[in-house]
């Protein structure tokens, strides 16, 4: 058998990325990419919105459609693109900075409209792009280039929120446990209604070098430990789960989504 | 086909001539004085087989119009004062990637929530430069209800012909005004639809411009497959840092407004043949104007009025041309700092006395305070 590369939707000539060495979201783009061969997704039919961060320059590797906006707001973009034409693919890149702390309104909305996006949000716990700030997602007590003692706030899970806010599909993987998340990214893809695949990575330029994970290799170690299925996270103490995420589908339901429910009520107003 | 009359309200004729100049998407968040226009499009979009959205912002507002316009919809949005300030960054992507879109501001009187029921015309300045980054834009400026309608319209058709965001700068008189208004018979004004590329999928580039210095745009979903971005970008669409393709495209984006200034510009004169003093208005204040300068003339007085329809680019040409006749020009506006006044006395020069007439309380211009300016000696 023969595996997708995602090749086909690679710009020509566009090597070597912008990325750093040791950066995640080469793996993450490629993972995505393979899932869209393996759906059989056309450039056609597809646009991928951007936000604005390290991962947000991926469209600029991309010969599908795109659009890649503001900081914070490619949810909001992505919504008017899907509620216009529902037959799109509209899949959505954020960063942490991006999707959940400048953009937690629009992606609380998104979620809560159900509406039919799939948002790969890469979550490397900090502002890549602009020197290794905080984000809402890095951890108590960990160091950026903002918090150099120690960040003082408490961090955001991602999932979680997707969750409360109605999201039909949300899984966590890494972009260590590449495989899985080429079939997460698919699930989610596959899903009607608003989908969030959150992917942890490593940002070794800044948030590695700020704790004591500089090299590239040591993040990912701490992926693959730190990373680990409901049923594991389960048997561990309460004292033990610190540092520790669970990995996989965390939310899988129906409810129908944006869309449908906007044709339905359409369909009222012309027949009133 | 005859036309219908109705009573109606300013921000229902700027709906309603939005749908009659085929939008069908629209994105808002409510505010007063422009919520009518969303209730409008809540009502009328979903029946014509459009889409209203009511998003979480403004800043989600502008951005989903944003994206349904390059889905292939005419779409706009509505808002005021602190909702337009919140717009401008998204504004600043739509003139970066050349988005055909139309943006209400119905002006209200500030700073920041100031008095969020009562009329201004104190965003001329922020409509123009409000966005960093050097740019051009369109701004319209009706003064009836009649001009809430076919300004909206003239607003889409300037939106699709030449690939811009266009701002229909109106205010909370006109906006919350009821005036009959004869509604253009289906087909009875022209209609604009954006230009589609006529070359191969493989040839297109949305951002090459053709001989008009317009570049055909396609939509999400067609067989033309395209990128559009906030960054510099090349013809193709792709991010390009290069200096002589950044110089080019700041300069595009401001050319191709400009070649097409004298059908963009729009003024209306009143009187102006044989004046000694010239008002010159927009927006609901050209009402006041209008009534002031027949007052004067009553009086002995030859006033005469221009209207500015296009408030952006600024009706230079226009205003230069009736400048040999007068000596005098009084700018009635309802903000402190004149900045339409300003602009007047830019075009002028400084040997022409300018009467500026200023209200920034809430409370609307009468004839009466321009009367008191022009008979000031
Ligand atoms: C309105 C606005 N504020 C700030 C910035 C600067 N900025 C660019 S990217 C970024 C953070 C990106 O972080 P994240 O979304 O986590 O992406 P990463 O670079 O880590 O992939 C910031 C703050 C901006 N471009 N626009
Ligand atoms: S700064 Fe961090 S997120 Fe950005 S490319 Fe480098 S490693 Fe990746
Ligand atoms: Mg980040």
């Amino acid at each position: 058998m023969t595996h997708a590369t995602g090749l086909k939707y690679l710009k020509n000539g566009c090597l070597p990325l912008m990325w750093c060495p040791g950066c995640g979201h080469g793996i993450t783009l490629g993972n995505m990419l393979r899932a869209f061969e393996e759906l059989d997704f056309t450039n056609e039919n597809t646009v991928v919105v951007t936000g604005i961060g390290c991962w947000g320059k991926a469209d600029d590797y991309l010969v599908t459609n795109a659009l890649h906006t503001t900081h914070g707001r490619a949810l909001a973009f992505a919504t008017g693109v899907k509620a216009y034409n529902p037959k799109l693919n509209v899949v959505v890149l954020m960063g942490d900075g991006d999707g959940v702390t400048i953009g937690g309104n629009h992606f609380i909305h998104a979620a809560r409209r159900n509406i039919d996006l799939t948002a790969i949000i890469v979550n490397n716990y900090n502002y890549g792009m602009t020197g290794g700030q905080v984000s809402a997602t890095t951890p108590s007590d960990r160091r950026t280039s903002t918090t150099v003692y120690g960040n003082p706030e408490r961090e955001l899970d991602v999932c979680a929120l997707a969750e409360a806010a109605g999201a039909n599909y949300v899984a966590r993987g890494t972009v260590y446990h590449g495989w899985d998340l080429k079939n997460l990214i698919k699930e989610g893809l596959s899903k009607k209604g608003f989908s969030l695949v959150e992917v942890v990575s490593p940002c070794p330029t800044h948030f590695g070098r700020n704790n004591n994970m500089k090299v590239a290799v040591k993040m990912l170690n701490w992926l693959k430990e730190k990373g680990v299925t409901k049923e594991k996270y389960a048997q561990l103490t309460d004292s033990q789960k610190d540092g520790y995420f669970i990995i996989g589908k965390l939310v899988d339901r129906d409810a129908p989504d944006y869309n449908t429910r906007y044709e339905e009520i359409r369909a009222r107003a012309m027949g009133s | 086909m005859e036309r219908e009359t109705r009573l109606v309200q300013g921000n229902q004729a700027i709906a309603e001539g939005a749908i009659y100049a085929g939008a069908r998407f629209y994105a808002g968040y409510p505010i007063t004085p422009s919520s009518e226009i969303a209730e409008e499009c809540s009502k009328l979009l979903p029946k014509v087989g459009g889409v209203y959205m009511q998003m979480e912002d403004e800043i989600a507002s502008i951005a989903a119009m944003v994206g349904a316009s390059l889905a292939g919809a005419k779409s706009f949005t509505a808002t005021s004062g602190p909702g337009f300030s919140l717009m401008q960054e998204n504004l600043g992507l739509a003139v970066m990637g050349e988005v055909p879109c139309v943006i209400i501001n119905v002006q209200r009187a500030g700073p920041s929530t100031g008095l969020a029921t009562k009329p201004a015309q104190s965003d001329v300045m922020q409509v123009r430069w409000g966005r960093h980054g050097d740019q051009s834009i369109i701004a319209l400026s009706p003064a009836t209800v009649e001009e809430c309608f076919t300004l909206t319209v003239k607003a889409f058709n300037f939106a699709e012909k030449y690939r811009v965001p266009v701002v229909l700068a109106a205010d909370e008189i006109v906006a919350h005004m009821r005036e009959n208004l004869s509604y253009p018979a289906p087909g009875e004004l022209e209609i604009v639809d954006r230009k589609k590329p006529s070359v191969s999928p493989e040839e297109y580039k949305p951002f090459l411009p053709e001989d008009d210095d317009i570049a055909p745009l396609a939509a999400y979903g067609s067989e033309y497959v395209f990128h559009v971005t906030s960054s510099m970008h090349g013809y193709d669409g792709y991010s390009n840092n290069n200096p002589a393709n950044a110089e080019w495209r700041v300069a595009q984006l401001h050319r191709k407004i400009e070649r097409y200034r004298d059908e963009i510009v729009m003024t209306k004169t009143f009187d102006t043949e044989d004046m000694d003093i010239l008002l010159i208005a927009f927006g609901a204040t050209t009402r006041a104007a209008r009534a002031a300068a027949l007052q004067a003339r009553e009086m002995g007085i030859k006033a005469g009025v221009l209207q500015l329809l296009t408030i952006w680019p600024f009706p230079d040409k226009e205003i230069a041309a009736l400048g040999p006749r007068i000596k005098t020009v009084v700018v009635p506006e309802m903000n402190y700092s004149g900045q339409v006044a300003g602009e007047v006395q830019r075009v002028l020069g400084p040997n022409i006395e300018i009467r500026r007439v200023n209200r920034y309380n809430g409370t609307i211009i009468t004839p009466k305070d321009i009367l008191k300016v022009i008979n000031k000696e």
